[in-house]
């Protein structure tokens, strides 16, 4: 379970609770269930954190090797929220993020070969290669960024869930952002006109505990970015986003709260990024340990891995066969992103205006 | 002491407006803050309330008067122990009221533009203001296309901060001409976001001055993600509202935007003068699927220009206008600046310079070669425009003309632009920080070395 430090001055859970704010539709704000999950549920998202993770690690190595150039944020150790938030959706339903977001491209079925040519700013990328690892979009998958200033994706998620409304479909937008963001001023714009319009939108903020080199506490009056709704009266659950099945729990409910037509919801996922802000960034203000604590007794893979053993859903074979799949995959992605050619000069001057 | 009451100035830009109703008659006792009449303006109907004491003692206009002008004696009141005739009398004979205030705004009329070449002959012409085009506007596509909405700070319930969107709600409900919250930073992006969704949003901004919440969305999400997503996902979405200096709003609320704008590539930004091009570039813009930034003027908005009776007028985007042929001078201008430039022109005439004049309409993409071709035939060129100097409209278009026209130069390009101050409040000082049609026509005689 992830946990984060709580202020007395920021939980006040005894009786001395004395705003006066009356609201009904904040519910089950710290009891999320967790989703028993089947044996295909299990298995699936098993493949799916494991092939975020193995992209990740090789756009690390090859960021390294100077194949990726610019800012490149890796989503290790946050896998379970997008995954386990995929398993809640159904077709139609749009997705939209920040810059941290190959992780959110690949669970939405994103070719792991045009997002990686994308991160090596190749002609066969899903910009072709004019976008960049923190700027690409897929209409087909209902995947619209991608997006490189920080809340920026917030107001844009709110207008999706516009379109929803005014189209009348029943569909919901999920609209993630980080604990950084949640300080930015077009968040609140973005709350506000969505619960006073009633919109489809999950706000899903990925709390990995520091907005760059900044941690949390440092960073937010009040640490518990669940209540952030709580002025608009938009309901809000901490969850624990290092576990799929929470995960995949609270997206139901909010998704079904907004399908209901009850307006937004507000997910807290209290996840954890192994790595640096971007690949530039030692990460010199948190310790060895507390990375390692995270890696040995949270890592969202590995849950998984353990429950798939133990319920006998799986063996070390099969689990090492998965894996290699996955690695060639990916294998195959990164072949690709080097081979396939850069784009052709003349792609400077097209697509700037339809 | 009799006293007369004048016709108020309810806003800034009020030059006239209709005196709808007396709330009172000849006899009747008043005291400050009594209503007394009711007035409507283009945008609104008022109150008027009395400011002294007294009796009425004559009407000097009649309820359902309409055109009366700004600080037109409307009223006489007697004063405290005055006998109303005499003062009705006196009132008679006193010297008529000043007409109207017309040095507000600064901005001349120019006269209506030539014949128009996009117009099919024999098309009927009516008198429209630019406000009631760009209402027409928006309602038209609006029922050729269900995807297309208007949302704003005021759009739908107060029917427009400036009445621009009067009559849509009624129209075309609640669903599609939608009242935010004063958010601009928010509602832009979540017009952003509807457009990237597939839907055609008109965006009003109350004055293009309170965009700059949202400049972020407009240039960042708006106008780079279809480059940015390798021409994926496109932004069909309108901006709109009042640009540029209105009267005696000071600094914050008195700014041109065109070249901040104009600056960016994936955005077209057009810039309209005239009633039918205001309609038509409009139309054009909720058609074009590109972010277009559409930078219309508060005192050209109660302008009446002729505007064609056609089912579906469209100007086209990009494309300047030889509003009035000449010889000796070009004289280049857009918006509230065509005002300068068509007074000038017409006085220029006087002086024997023949002056062409162009209305560039959009300023991104810039009709360069109408520009050009002109140049080519008089030699020189002067551009005005009310945006500040450094890094201006008229900077871009004097360098290409560098490049592109050199050698048919035989002046220096000149430009007439507001000065390089933030807009001051006081009467006099506002003026100075404008053009004026002095200004271009010193500029014309510089050019063509006419002592």
């Amino acid at each position: 379970m992830a946990t984060k430090p709580k202020t007395a001055a920021t939980r006040n859970q005894g009786g001395t609770h004395s705003r006066s704010r009356q609201s009904t539709s904040r519910t089950a704000k710290k009891t999320p269930a967790i989703a028993e999950f089947s044996k295909e549920q299990e298995l699936a998202a098993y493949r799916d954190m494991l092939l975020i993770r193995r992209f990740e690690e090789k756009a690390g190595q090859l960021y390294g090797m100077g194949l990726i150039g610019g800012f490149c944020h890796l989503y290790i150790g946050q896998e379970a929220v997008v995954v386990g938030m995929q398993m809640a959706l159904k077709p139609g339903d749009q997705v939209i993020t920040g810059y941290r977001d190959h992780g959110h491209m690949l669970a939405t079925g994103m070719e792991a070969k045009g997002v990686m040519a994308e991160l090596t700013g190749r002609r066969g990328g899903y910009s072709k290669g004019k976008g960049g690892s923190m700027h690409m979009f897929s209409k087909e998958k209902n995947f619209y960024g991608g997006h490189g200033i920080v809340g920026a994706q917030v107001p844009l998620g709110t207008g999706l869930a516009f379109t929803n409304v005014y189209r009348g479909t029943d569909n919901v937008t999920l609209t993630y952002f980080g604990d950084g963001a949640s300080n930015q001023g077009q968040v609140y714009e973005s709350f506000n006109m969505a619960k006073l319009w009633h919109l489809p939108v999950v706000y899903i903020i990925e709390n990995n505990k520091y907005g760059m080199g900044t941690s949390v506490e440092r960073a937010s009056s009040n640490v518990d970015l669940s209540e952030r709704g709580a002025s608009f009266d938009i309901p809000g659950e901490q969850v624990n986003g290092m576990d799929v099945r929470a995960v995949k729990a609270a997206g139901d409910r909010a998704i079904a709260h907004c399908r209901a037509g009850k307006g937004p919801y507000i997910l807290e996922m209290l996840t954890y990024r192994y790595r640096g802000h971007s690949m530039s960034d030692p990460a010199k203000y948190r310790s060895k340990e507390e990375v390692q604590k995270m890696r040995t007794e949270h890592d969202p893979i590995e849950q998984v891995r353990k429950r798939l053993l133990d319920k006998k859903w799986a063996g070390e074979d099969e689990l090492k066969s998965m894996d290699k799949d996955v690695r060639g995959l990916v294998g195959e992605a990164a072949e690709f992103a080097q081979t396939d050619p850069e784009p052709d000069p003349s792609e400077l001057w097209t697509d700037i205006l339809h | 002491m009799p006293t007369e009451i004048l016709m108020p100035a309810l806003s800034p830009t009020m030059e006239e407006g209709k005196l709808a109703k007396w709330l009172v008659k000849v006899g009747d006792e008043i005291s400050a803050g009594d209503v007394i009449a009711e007035i409507e303006t283009d945008k609104a109907t008022m109150e008027v309330e009395a400011v002294d004491e007294g009796t009425v003692a004559k009407i000097l206009i009649d309820e359902g008067t309409e055109g009366v002008k700004v600080n037109t004696a409307i009223a006489v009141i007697a004063g405290e122990g005055g006998d109303i005739s005499d003062a009705a009398e006196a009132a008679a004979s006193a010297p008529a009221a000043p007409e109207a205030a017309p040095s507000e705004p600064a901005a001349p009329k120019g006269p209506e533009p030539e014949d128009d070449p996009e117009v099919p002959e024999g098309t009927e012409m009516v008198s429209t203001t630019v406000r009631e085009a760009l209402r027409d506007a928006m309602a038209e596509e609006m029922r050729a296309d269900g995807d297309v909405f208007v949302i704003g700070e005021e759009v739908a319930e107060y029917q427009g901060a400036y009445k621009i969107t009067q009559g849509l709600l009624d129209e075309f409900g609640a669903k599609r001409v939608i009242d935010t919250p004063i958010t601009e930073h928010g509602f832009a992006g979540l017009g952003v976001g509807a457009a990237l969704g597939g839907l055609r949003p008109i965006v009003e901004f109350m004055t293009f001055n309170f965009a700059m919440q949202a400049i972020d969305q407009i240039i960042n999400s708006a106008a780079k993600t279809l480059y940015m997503s390798g021409g994926q996902m496109g932004c069909p979405i309108v901006f709109r509202g009042p640009n540029g200096a209105a009267a005696r709003v000071a600094a914050q609320h008195s700014q041109d935007y065109s070249s901040w704008y104009a600056h960016v590539p994936g955005l077209t930004v057009v810039q309209p003068w005239s009633a039918a091009d205001a309609k038509g570039l409009l139309k054009s813009a909720v058609h074009s699927p590109n972010p277009v930034i559409f930078l219309e003027n508060e005192i050209l908005y109660g302008q009446h220009f002729d505007v064609p009776k056609l089912d579906d007028w469209t100007v086209p985007l990009g494309k300047a206008k030889v509003v009035k042929a000449g010889s000796d001078v070009t004289l280049v201008s857009f918006g509230i600046g065509m005002a300068y430039v068509t007074k000038a022109a017409e006085e220029l005439k006087g002086l024997g310079i023949d002056a062409e004049v162009i209305d560039l309409r959009t300023v991104r993409p810039l009709d360069i070669n109408t520009i050009l071709a002109s140049v080519k035939k008089t030699g020189r060129c002067v551009t005005v425009e009310e945006g500040w100097p450094t890094c201006s409209m008229s900077s871009e278009i004097g360098f290409q003309i560098m490049e592109k026209a050199f050698d048919y130069l035989d002046a220096p390009v000149a430009r007439v632009t507001s000065k390089d101050v933030p807009m001051p409040y006081a009467a006099n000082l506002e003026k100075l920080a404008l053009p004026s049609v002095a200004e271009v026509i010193e500029a014309a005689k510089a050019v063509t070395y006419t002592a």
